[in-house]
């Protein structure tokens, strides 16, 4: 795990990312071996959702300005199995790349039919998928001149505690990814482009939107693939 | 077929765009056994972290999960799902409402002390930092925790919240420098 967590994940330390320097523990994770605390965690049914959770167009009552997407994938285990019925959120800035949160100061107009929440259930096949717009990129305090290439956070549960991930969403093609300090802290080439969603002809819908394919593959106990793979 | 697990990304300052969902309150306050659960996050100059997420998941107070893997044959409760969710506020202080949590089995017969499984987010978390609450007057309990008695007297001292006041505990996130909370690799 300790192997796993170097070369796909982040360090806790990026100074690079500021943020990290005050933050990042200092003292290497302890091993602990999964017990029933680590292979349980909180389950969600369909009481979890409300009515246009999985479509952010739809929240408000008008429809939001920017480019309507559709962003859809699958959730499986390491294993390549589907994680049926597990809650996927997700959150994101609207077209001019500013959230409806106070902390958000950003000189970039609010959207008052855009929120930028959501959340859906995977179904049996694992599959989930979202209507939104895509949203825009923003300048950030890290360092001189620093944007944030578009994203949009996404929040797993998956089938135990263990798997608990949130991370973020990238588009292909986006001239910022190479300057963004989070994106750059995943340390294995190949599993950073795991975070940039492809276009995909197959998702998008004539007339109406386009659509981005961004699939989910979720560690833990049982799920992480053996060495010799 | 194996695949790469989807890297970790930092949960960012933004999230109460999504965080509707879920309560601090696991079950409501004056609930039979209801105790509180409060602390602080801090960073490593010792400054407030004001725009944490903390989650919770626990067994109840029979120590069962609410979860086909544990199928042990003790009493569920249709109103305690064992999980929470609260954000900090800019003093960096969160609260839950909750109960204690029975022991759980753990690696092998032994029981583990009664725990609640922590996960901590925050800008400046490339990932999910995750931690164990236990309670400082089960020193019985605590002592055979065979997680507890791996550890070494700082980073136990770390995860035993104090008691506060009456059906009260006090729990500090350290999340870096000399009173580090011990955080697992899960």
């Amino acid at each position: 795990m300790d192997g796993e967590r170097m070369s796909v994940h982040p360090p806790q330390l990026y100074p690079a990312y500021r943020s990290t320097v005050l933050r990042a523990p200092s003292r290497p994770l302890i091993p602990l071996k999964p017990t029933l605390s680590e292979i349980t965690g909180p389950l969600f049914g369909e009481e979890t959702l409300g009515p246009f959770d999985d479509d952010l167009t739809r929240q408000h009552a008008g429809e939001p300005q920017g480019q309507r997407i559709i962003v859809a994938g699958r959730v499986t285990d390491g294993g390549g199995q589907p994680i049926p019925h597990t809650l996927v959120e997700v959150w994101q800035a609207n077209a001019a790349g500013r959230y409806a949160h106070e902390a958000d100061k950003h000189a970039a107009p609010l959207d008052p039919n855009f929120t930028g929440g959501g959340r859906c259930l995977t179904d049996g096949e694992g599959r989930y998928r979202f209507t939104t717009i895509k949203p825009g990129a923003y300048p950030w305090a890290n360092h001189p001149n620093a944007w944030r290439p578009a994203h949009i956070h996404f929040s797993l549960f998956g089938p135990s505690h263990a798997s608990r991930l949130i991370t973020q969403m990238y588009f292909e093609g986006d001239p910022l990814l190479r300057y963004d300090p989070i994106l750059e802290s995943v340390p294995d080439p190949t599993a950073r482009e795991c975070l940039v969603a492809a276009f995909d002809t197959d998702l998008t819908e004539e007339g109406w939107a386009l659509g981005y394919r961004f699939d989910i593959v979720l560690g833990g106990p049982g799920a992480t693939p053996s060495e010799d793979a | 077929m194996t695949a790469l697990p989807t890297p970790s990304q930092t949960v960012g300052p933004f999230f109460a765009i999504m965080t509707a969902l879920g309560s601090n309150e696991l079950v409501a306050p004056g609930a039979p056994g209801a105790m509180e659960i409060h602390g602080q996050v801090f960073d490593g100059a010792g400054d407030p972290v004001g725009d944490a997420l903390i989650e919770l998941w626990q067994a109840n107070r029979a120590g069962r999960y609410a979860h086909p893997a544990d199928d042990r044959e003790l009493l569920l409760d249709p109103d305690f799902t064992g999980w929470g969710r609260c954000h900090t506020r800019p003093d960096g202080s969160f609260r839950f409402i909750t109960v204690k949590p029975g022991p759980v089995p753990g690696d092998g017969e032994v029981l583990q002390a009664p725990h609640i499984n922590v996960s901590v987010f925050a800008r400046g978390l490339l990932n999910r930092l995750a931690t164990r609450i236990y309670f400082g007057d089960e020193a019985r309990a605590n002592a055979a925790d065979p997680v507890l008695v791996a550890l070494g007297d700082d980073a136990r001292e770390s995860l035993i919240a104090a008691p506060d006041g009456p059906s009260a505990f006090r729990f500090d996130i350290r999340l870096q420098g000399e009173r580090e909370t011990a955080f697992f690799a899960i």
